[in-house]
C-alpha cells in the first residue's frame, strides 16, 4: 500500500522534472543571448549598433549597424504580408461563407500543405523559378533580391492566415449572421460589414502570427534574398536578413569566441525581441477575441 | 521558584489527569456502543455539510443505513443528493471548489481520516454512474479491470471473477460468446449492466448509484431494476433517482432531500403514503419537481 | 433597386473572386509539384540513392544525406516524444490552474513561437560548446527535439482534455490511483491524437534546415555517420548546398533530392491525417 502512495509520488516528480526543461529551454535562450550579446557590446557601442547604416563585421573595414539587417527583415516580411493578407483573407471568407462545406473541408488541409512543405523547398522556388519570371518581366531585377523571396514567403504563410481566420469567422455566434440575413445583406455584405469585423481580433493575431513566422523565416532569405546587407526598401537589389546573417556566418569559419561570432548573437536577440513582442501582441489580441464569444 | 510553581499546580495536574482517566472509560463505553452500532449501519453520515467554493450545498446531513437494503435518495435537480452518494466513495475530491464538514461513515469507519486509502474505499465501494460509461475495450478487460488494477494477473482468477460478475449482473447469457467484443458495442442496456458487473468483480460491500436507468428505455430500465432488487441479497445499495416510481419500486428507505436538506427519511412505503412534511407531499404528489 | 443590383454585383464578383485565389493557391502547389519533378524525376536512380557527395554532379548522391536525415528523425524522436508526453500528461493532469502550471503554460506558447534559427543558436552554446557535442548527430537531434517540444506538448494537451470525465470517474470509481488512470485508461484513447501531434512535428524535423546550419553540420560529409557522435548531413542541407552551386547539373541533382524530401514529408502529413480520421471515426461517446 505504502509503496504504491510511494510509487505515485515519483511519477509526478518525474512528470515535474521533464515540464521544467521547457523553463531550462527558455533561461537557456535567454542566457545564451544576453551572456554573448553582452560581450558583443562591450567592444560595439548599443549607440553604434542601432544607429550606423552600415553591417560589415567581416569585412576588414567594420561596422555595426544592425539597422542594414532590420530593414532587410522588414522589406521581405511586408513584400511577404503583402501577398498573404489579401489572399489569406478572401480565401478564408469565401471558405466560410460562400463555399460548400464539403470544398471547405478538402480545400482546408490542402492549403495547409503549403505549410508544411519545408522551407529549403520555397527557396529552390524563389532562386529557380520566380526570379527568372521576374526578371522576364523586369530585366533591372538582380539574381538576389527581396522581390522574389518575399512573393515565396508570402505564399508559404498564406495557410497561416487562411486557416486561423476561417477559424475564428467560423466561431462567430450564428445569430449574428442569421440577423444580418434576415435583413436582406448578401453574403459580401454578411462578411465583411458583420463577421470581419466581428472576428476582427481574431484575424488580426493570425495576422501578426503570420508576420512573426516571416520574420523568423530563414532558408528563403538565404536561398534567394542576397547577402548584402543594404538600408534600402528596393526590392529589385540583393538585401540580406537577420536570419540570412546568422546562416551567412554559421557557413563560414568564423573563430568562436571573436568577435564576427558574438555577432550572431546579437543578431539573434534582436531577431528574438521581435518575434517576442509580435507572439505576445497576438497572444493577447486572441485572447480578447475568445472573452468576446467563447 | 521552580519548586514553587511544581507544587502549585501539581492539584491542578491531578485532577486533570483524574477527569482524563474518567472520560477514557467514558470514551471507551462509548465505542463498545457504537461498535455495537456498526453491526448494523453500514453508511452513516453526521452533521454533514457541504459547499461548492462559496455556496452551500449540504444542511446537516444525518442518515443511518442498514446493510443489505436499498435507500433511495429523492428530490428535485440541484437538491444535493448526488453530492450527497459522492461522499462515500470520495468522488467529490476531485472538484477542487468542493469542501465538507461532518463525517461520512462506511462500516463504522469515517472514510475521510488521513489513513485511508481512497483506493481501497472505492474498492469496498462501488459506484454506477448515469450515463453508462465502459472503458472501450472489451467486455472481458472492462470487468476484470478492477482485479487487474490491485496486480491480479492470474488468467483463472480473472475468469472466474468475469463470469461470476457477468452473472451476477445478468448479462453472461447475453455475453459469453462474444467476451472479446468491444463494449462500446453493446446496446445502451446491456453497456449499464457491465458497468454493474465492472463494480462487482472488485466485491465490494456498498454499491452507489447515481441514476443508473434515467439514460435507458423502459424496457431496459426493467431489467436494470430487476437486477438491484437481487443485488439486495450482498450488497447495501444507495441509489439516487429522478425516477418516484422507480423509488416506490425498488428501495426499502427513501430520503427526501430539497434544496441541500435532508427534509424526511423513512422506510419508502411510509413515505409515499403519508408523507410527515408538507414538501415531501407537494413533491411526491407531482406538485413541483 | 439599384443599389440592390448593385450589391448583387458585387456579391457576385467576390463570389467569382474568392473561387480564383483559392484555386490559384492550389494551382501555386500543384505548380510547385510539377516542376519540381519535372526538373528531378528523372535524376533519381539507385546510384543517386547510394552515391557519396561529389564535386561532379553526375557522381554525386545523397546516401549520406538521407542516412543523416534518419538518424536525426529517429534520436529526435526518442529524445522529444517522452519528454512532450510527460511534460503534456503533467500540465493537463497534475497541475491544472496552479501557478506553476500557469508560468508553464505561457512559457511553452512563447517557445512555440520562437524562430527556429535561435534553437540552433542555443545548440551551438549549449551542445555544442558547453556539453562538448560539436556538431554531431546527438547535437542536432537535441536541438531539434527542443524545437518540435512545444508541438507535441501542445498536441498531447489536447489529446488529454478530450478525453470525457466519465471514463476517469469509471476508473478511480474502482480504486484506481491517478497514474492507474491516466496510464490504463486516459492514454490509450489519447493515443491517436498524441500520435498525429508527433507525427506533424516529426515531419517538421524532416525539413528543418538553418538550425543544424547554426549548430554547424556540414553539408559536406563524404562518409556516412557510424555513431550519434559523428558529423552528419541531412536532405535540406545537401539541397542548399546544391542550390547555392551555378551549374545546372547540381540544380537538377537539388530537385530530385527534393523529391525524395516532399516524399518523406507527404507520407508523414498523410499518415498523420490517416491516424487521426481513424480515430474519430473510432470514437464514438
Amino acid at each position: 500500500m505504502f509503496t504504491r502512495k510511494i510509487k505515485e509520488l515519483i511519477i509526478e516528480r518525474a512528470l515535474l522534472l521533464s515540464a521544467l526543461i521547457t523553463i531550462l529551454t527558455t533561461l537557456g535562450i535567454i542566457w545564451v543571448l544576453l551572456s554573448e550579446s553582452f560581450a558583443f557590446f562591450k567592444v560595439v557601442s548599443l549607440w553604434d549598433f542601432l544607429t550606423d547604416p552600415e553591417w560589415t563585421p567581416l569585412f576588414t573595414q567594420k561596422h555595426y549597424g544592425i539597422l542594414s539587417l532590420v530593414c532587410g527583415t522588414i522589406l521581405t516580411t511586408g513584400i511577404a504580408i503583402l501577398v498573404a493578407v489579401p489572399s489569406g483573407l478572401t480565401i478564408a471568407v469565401y471558405l466560410n461563407e460562400y463555399s460548400t462545406k464539403r470544398m471547405r473541408n478538402i480545400v482546408k488541409p490542402l492549403l495547409e500543405i503549403l505549410a508544411a512543405i519545408p522551407s529549403i523547398v520555397y527557396g529552390f522556388f524563389a532562386l529557380i523559378v520566380i526570379t527568372p519570371v521576374l526578371q522576364y518581366f523586369f530585366p533591372s531585377v538582380s539574381g538576389f533580391n527581396a522581390l522574389s523571396a518575399g512573393i515565396v514567403m508570402g505564399i508559404m504563410i498564406i495557410p497561416f492566415i487562411s486557416s486561423l481566420s476561417e477559424d475564428v469567422l467560423n466561431a462567430v455566434p450564428n445569430s449574428l449572421r442569421e440577423a444580418s440575413y434576415g435583413m436582406g445583406a448578401t453574403k459580401f455584405q454578411t462578411s465583411f460589414k458583420v463577421l470581419v469585423p466581428a472576428a476582427s481580433s481574431g484575424i488580426i493575431a493570425s495576422i501578426i502570427l503570420a508576420i512573426s513566422r516571416a520574420i523568423g523565416e530563414t532558408m528563403i532569405v538565404a536561398i534567394a534574398a542576397g547577402q548584402q546587407p543594404n538600408l534600402t526598401l528596393n526590392p529589385t537589389v540583393p538585401i540580406e536578413t537577420i536570419t540570412a546573417y546568422i546562416v551567412q556566418v554559421s557557413l563560414g569559419d568564423v573563430p568562436q569566441g571573436s568577435i564576427a561570432y558574438k555577432t550572431i548573437f546579437a543578431a539573434g536577440l534582436t531577431l528574438f525581441v521581435f518575434t517576442f513582442i509580435l507572439n505576445n501582441i497576438s497572444f493577447w489580441v486572441n485572447k480578447k477575441f475568445k472573452q468576446q464569444y467563447v | 521558584m521552580d519548586l514553587q510553581f511544581l507544587s502549585e499546580t501539581e492539584p491542578a495536574v491531578k485532577t486533570i489527569g483524574k477527569n482524563l482517566t474518567q472520560e477514557k472509560q467514558f470514551m471507551a463505553r462509548e465505542e463498545k456502543l457504537a461498535k455495537k452500532e456498526k453491526k448494523h449501519y453500514a453508511l452513516e453520515s453526521h452533521m454533514l455539510n457541504a459547499w461548492y467554493g462559496e455556496k452551500k450545498i449540504l444542511n446537516d446531513i444525518n442518515m443511518k443505513i442498514e446493510a443489505n437494503t436499498i435507500t433511495a435518495l429523492i428530490g428535485p435537480s440541484g437538491c444535493g443528493k448526488s453530492t450527497f452518494l459522492r461522499l462515500f466513495n470520495r468522488m467529490n475530491d476531485y472538484i477542487p471548489i468542493f469542501r465538507k464538514t461532518g463525517d461520512i461513515l462506511v462500516d463504522g469507519e469515517d472514510v475521510y481520516q488521513k489513513r485511508i486509502r481512497i483506493e481501497e474505499l472505492r474498492k469496498s465501494v462501488g459506484m454506477v454512474f448515469q450515463k453508462a460509461n465502459p472503458f472501450p475495450k472489451s467486455i472481458y478487460e472492462n470487468v476484470a479491470y478492477g482485479l487487474r488494477i490491485q496486480g491480479e494477473k492470474r488468467k483463472s482468477v480473472l475468469d472466474l471473477a468475469v463470469e461470476k460478475s457477468l452473472h451476477q449482473a445478468s448479462l453472461w447469457d447475453e455475453v459469453k460468446d462474444d467476451l472479446k467484443k468491444n463494449a462500446m458495442a453493446l446496446s445502451g442496456g446491456q453497456q449499464q449492466r457491465l458497468c454493474i458487473a465492472r463494480a462487482l468483480a472488485v466485491e465490494p460491500s456498498v454499491l452507489l448509484m447515481d441514476e443508473p436507468a434515467s439514460a435507458l428505455d423502459p424496457h431496459s430500465t426493467h431489467r436494470v431494476e430487476s437486477l438491484i432488487l437481487e443485488l439486495k441479497e450482498k450488497y447495501t445499495i444507495l441509489i439516487v433517482t429522478h425516477n418516484l416510481h422507480q423509488a416506490s419500486r425498488v428501495s426499502d428507505y427513501t430520503g427526501f432531500f430539497y434544496l441541500g436538506d435532508l427534509v424526511e427519511f423513512n422506510n419508502t412505503k411510509d413515505l409515499f403514503t403519508h408523507p410527515k412534511k408538507e414538501q415531501t407531499e407537494n413533491y411526491i404528489s407531482g406538485k413541483f419537481g | 433597386m439599384f443599389k440592390s443590383s448593385r450589391n448583387r454585383i458585387i456579391d457576385k464578383s467576390f463570389q467569382v473572386i474568392g473561387l480564383a485565389t483559392t484555386i490559384f493557391g492550389l494551382l501555386i502547389l500543384a505548380t510547385f509539384i510539377f516542376y519540381i519533378f519535372y526538373v528531378g524525376a528523372t535524376r533519381i536512380d539507385w546510384a543517386f540513392m547510394t552515391n557519396l557527395p561529389s564535386r561532379f554532379y553526375a557522381k554525386a548522391g545523397i546516401l549520406t544525406a538521407w542516412t543523416g536525415t534518419i538518424w536525426i528523425f529517429v534520436l529526435t524522436a526518442f529524445s522529444a516524444i517522452p519528454i512532450g508526453i510527460s511534460t503534456g500528461i503533467y500540465l493537463e493532469e497534475y497541475a491544472k490552474k496552479t501557478r506553476l502550471a500557469n508560468i508553464l503554460e505561457i512559457n511553452i506558447s512563447n517557445l512555440a513561437g520562437v524562430p527556429s534559427i535561435i534553437y540552433g543558436l542555443l545548440g551551438l552554446e549549449i551542445f555544442g560548446r558547453f556539453l562538448g557535442l560539436g556538431r554531431s548527430v546527438l547535437a542536432g537531434s537535441f536541438t531539434l527535439a527542443l524545437l518540435i517540444l512545444p508541438i507535441i506538448i501542445v498536441a498531447t494537451k489536447e489529446s488529454l482534455r478530450a478525453v470525457p470525465q466519465s471514463l476517469k470517474d469509471a476508473a478511480y470509481g474502482l480504486g484506481a490511483t491517478k497514474w492507474q488512470t491516466i496510464w490504463t485508461q486516459v492514454l490509450p484513447v489519447s493515443f491517436s491524437g498524441i500520435m498525429t501531434g508527433i507525427v506533424l512535428a516529426l515531419s517538421r524535423v524532416v525539413g528543418e534546415t538553418a538550425p543544424l546550419i547554426v549548430i554547424g553540420a556540414l553539408a559536406y560529409v563524404p562518409f556516412v555517420a557510424k555513431t550519434p557522435m559523428d558529423d552528419f548531413t541531412v536532405l535540406p542541407m545537401q539541397i542548399f548546398n546544391w542550390i547555392s552551386r551555378p551549374q545546372h547539373g547540381f540544380i537538377v541533382n537539388a530537385a530530385a533530392a527534393i523529391i525524395i524530401l516532399l516524399i518523406i514529408v507527404i507520407i508523414l502529413n498523410g499518415f498523420a491525417v490517416f491516424i487521426r480520421n481513424r480515430a474519430s471515426r473510432k470514437n464514438n461517446w
